[in-house]
């Protein structure tokens, strides 16, 4: 037995960092937390001084999604609180396993209007998993472990720590306590529920036996349950096809013939449609976002729904489930594949007709678009493709938010878990550059690639400066449009052609000089007969980060779409094969369809009425 | 007073860790919904490491339901239940300072004397007084309407507190 350790707060943190496993930390020093980077300099952490604080959220965020361990961040007080608030929120409605210290004033000044200050964990209460205001320095090894706790478990998310600078000042006699690393705590409100009860097990299995047009319907959840192999197993277990949502690409390999891509709003037009149609929905992680469903009343009008989630909160949140399964979505679907396997196959209905149906639709509207002619500008979806096809195949991709983000995501094809990176619930502009630099800290043996918006590199480009000085290599693509185009595109389609405010112009910033100015290695593409060989350069730097500027045609829509507030069943596909879709429903409309499936849900409606 | 005011009225009751910044918790849930708290009760339980508290909300049932799902969301509630009216004791409590004239006396005496079984003077002078009621919120409802024809100068209610019925099974969101 050794003696007790007499540590104060601020060592008392970084050796509480230290005891959870810690790696490394993504900060920004400031008046409050001064005293906790002094005895960082002796520790064994890794520290990435950002250039600003939102960029330490985003690293922490792009490290978790990358290894599924919780990002780490530590900043100050007051602006720096405030500027880590929208990672905070953003870990939240992605489920991102983060764990925030800031600073905050002494606690005799809390309450003061004193330099610096703000109500931190009244800010951050409800874009936090759970927050902490720490009152006394031996109360931080036990609130480090419930944080990491709370944090990593159940369904995933942010915890914030706010430590005034008093009980990490080495000056004060009263900081100091024998250090003492205590048990996970029993927390007597916080028992997540993993393992489901077996009768709803059963009862779902017994509907996806009984289906004869099911979906599997993927989200985040599967890849926070680090579940994507049992997904596979269960998938081909059962023939379902399945369609992965923004936060579950990956969780499911593209290239897979069970595979129907990304649903919702820009989703694909099998995997929307297949939806539409289905009899059963296995929902399993996902939870029914207002970008999938479309309007949640006709959405997915003949489905009964299973949904799987390791939070209850999400059953019937959106769509009332005719089977709730409460439990971790790995757990859930080992207990399915080892029920089904009990069943035997014989005990499945035939559900060829469906996968014939759902394979024609693939082959009639797979993702298309047109070539843009020499000199007019690069079309974003060919230099996705030449990034997707000139990159090793275990890249990570890291977006931004806009039509990049939905090019990347349709046009990558994602075979490997956790190789795609983005900020899906919040809709964070300026993710990319600061999640791609956490994810490269994770996953240093990786090419990370950021496909990032020329508005959205505008918003957080001075992290490639941490990126240079820490050698961290990542690559950048900035797709640059000269627009806000998601905004430009619905401005287009639904404000008249009225562009307001979404000319950023392509000339400035000068990119290339910017970049260089950060210490990358920067490269300038206009023609599409010079994508390839600038790729390739870009693919074989190692040493430092590389910014590939993209000139792409002003104007280019993403579809298929689905607009806002529309139904599904109404989706828009790519112009060159709009007509031929309306044909196809206006026959089925005036013809009830001789297989006997409603096409959509407008169909069904006209008939009903008719 | 709305007739119908149970018709949208729920009452909600929760067992939680009794710590700084509970409450806050649970009523930023609420108020962040736009929805108005029409009583909040809090107190520590027997065991004071736990407090108990009984929030009456002005929320149609549906939407209630997922309120209640988010707050046992949150890590210091360790245990939710929403309680109907037929299911549940309810008590509250009221301090009420009437002034009174020499003409009227005798009709505010004969108010008191008629809720004689659930009021009680504190406290009397010669021109106002003073008196404590405990019971069911409709009761509360109908001494306030008896005082209110006198000069009510304060009428300051506790907030409802409710326990569910003995032998009445109500569905409890309990950590396990």
């Amino acid at each position: 037995m050794t003696a007790p350790e007499r540590l104060n707060g601020a060592e008392a943190l970084i050796k509480s960092l230290e005891m959870e496993g810690v790696e490394v930390v993504f900060g920004y020093p400031g008046g409050a937390i001064l005293p906790v980077y002094d005895p960082l300099l002796d520790g064994k952490l890794r520290h990435v001084l950002v250039r600003h604080e939102q960029g330490a959220g985003h690293m922490a965020e792009g490290y978790a999604h990358a290894t599924g361990r919780p990002g780490v961040c530590i900043v100050t007080s007051g602006p720096a609180a405030t500027n880590i608030v929208t990672p905070l929120a953003d870990a939240m409605l992605d489920s991102v396993p983060m764990v925030c210290i800031t600073g905050q004033v002494s606690l005799g000044a809390i309450g003061t209007d004193a330099f610096q200050e703000c109500d931190t964990t009244g800010i951050t209460r409800s874009i936090t998993k759970h927050n902490y205001l720490v009152t006394r320095a031996q109360d931080i090894p036990g609130v480090v472990r419930e944080a990491f706790h709370i944090a990593t478990t159940g369904r995933p998310g942010p915890v914030l720590i706010d430590i005034p600078k008093d009980l990490v000042d080495a000056n004060n006699p009263d900081s100091y306590f024998d250090f003492d690393w205590p048990e996970v705590p029993e927390l007597p409100g916080y028992r997540p529920v993993l393992t489901p009860r077996d009768d709803v097990v059963t009862e779902a299995v017994d509907l996806m036996l009984a289906a004869r047009r099911p979906v599997l319907y993927v989200g985040g959840g599967v890849l926070k349950a680090r579940g994507a192999n049992v997904v596979l197993e269960l998938a081909e277990m059962l023939g379902i096809p399945v369609v992965t949502t923004l936060m579950a690409r990956g969780a499911f390999p593209d290239d897979h013939e069970l595979c129907l891509g990304m649903p919702g709003m820009h989703g694909q037009f099998t995997a929307i449609t297949a939806i539409q149609e289905c009899d059963l929905l296995v929902a399993m992680g996902s939870r029914f976002d207002d970008r999938v469903t479309g309007k949640v009343a006709t959405f997915a009008p003949d489905a009964k729904v299973i949904h799987v989630d390791i939070d209850p909160a999400e059953h019937g949140k959106v769509r009332l489930p005719q089977v709730a399964v409460a439990g971790d979505c790995r757990i859930v679907m080992e207990l399915m594949v080892e029920e089904i396997k009990q069943r035997g196959p014989e005990a499945q209905a035939d559900i060829a007709p469906w996968r014939q149906k759902v394979s024609g639709w693939q082959e009639k509207y797979p993702l298309t678009y047109k070539q843009s002619a020499p000199g007019e500008g690069l079309k974003p979806q060919y230099v996705v493709e030449r990034l997707r096809d000139l990159s090793p195949a275990d890249t990570i991709v890291c977006s931004g938010v806009g039509q990049h983000q939905m090019f990347a995501s349709q046009y990558w094809k994602f075979n490997y878990p956790y190789t795609w990176i983005n900020s899906g619930g919040l809709g964070t502009m300026g993710f990319a550059v600061p999640a791609a630099v956490g994810a490269k800290v994770g996953m240093p043996d990786r090419t990370v690639w950021a496909i990032d918006g020329d508005g959205c590199f505008q918003m957080t480009a001075q992290e490639l400066i941490t990126a240079s000085i820490e050698r961290i290599p990542i690559k950048v693509a900035i797709m640059n449009n000269g627009n806000l185009g998601m905004v430009r595109q619905w401005q287009q389609l639904f404000y008249d052609e009225r562009y307001s405010e979404v000319e950023l112009g392509q000339d400035l910033p000068n990119y290339v000089q910017w970049a260089q100015s950060m210490g990358c290695v920067a490269f300038r593409v206009e023609e599409t007969s010079e994508v390839d060989e600038i790729i390739e350069r870009a693919n074989a730097i190692n040493d430092r980060p590389v910014v590939v500027e993209f000139r792409l045609v002003e104007e280019e829509n993403v579809y298929p779409m689905v607009s806002a507030g529309a139904s599904n069943s109404d989706v828009i596909v790519d112009p060159s094969q709009q007509a031929a879709l309306e044909a196809e429903r206006a026959a089925k409309a005036t013809d009830q369809s001789s297989d006997g499936f409603p096409t959509s849900i407008a169909d069904t409606h006209q008939n009903a009425s008719s | 007073m709305n007739p119908n005011r149970e018709l949208s009225h729920h009452t909600l009751v929760a067992l939680v860790e009794n710590r700084a910044g509970v409450l806050a918790r649970v009523t930023d849930l609420i108020a962040r919904r736009g929805y108005n708290i029409i009583s909040l009760a809090v107190a520590p339980t027997n065991d004071d490491s736990l407090s108990r508290i009984t929030i009456v909300v002005d929320v149609e049932k549906a939407p209630l339901e997922q309120i209640v799902k988010q707050l046992f969301k949150l890590i210091n509630v360790i245990e939710i239940a929403e309680l109907a009216p037929a299911d549940a004791i309810t008590r509250e409590l009221v301090l009420a300072t009437v002034e009174f004239t020499p003409e009227n006396a005798a009709a505010l005496d004969d108010v008191l004397a008629r809720a004689a079984g659930h009021v009680l003077v504190q406290e009397r002078t010669e021109t106002s007084l003073t008196v404590s009621a405990g019971g069911s919120s409709a009761q509360i409802d109908a001494l306030g309407a008896a005082l209110s024809v006198f000069s009510v100068v304060h009428f300051q209610r506790t907030g409802q507190v409710a326990l569910p019925k003995l032998g009445q099974s109500v569905p409890i969101m309990r950590a396990r």
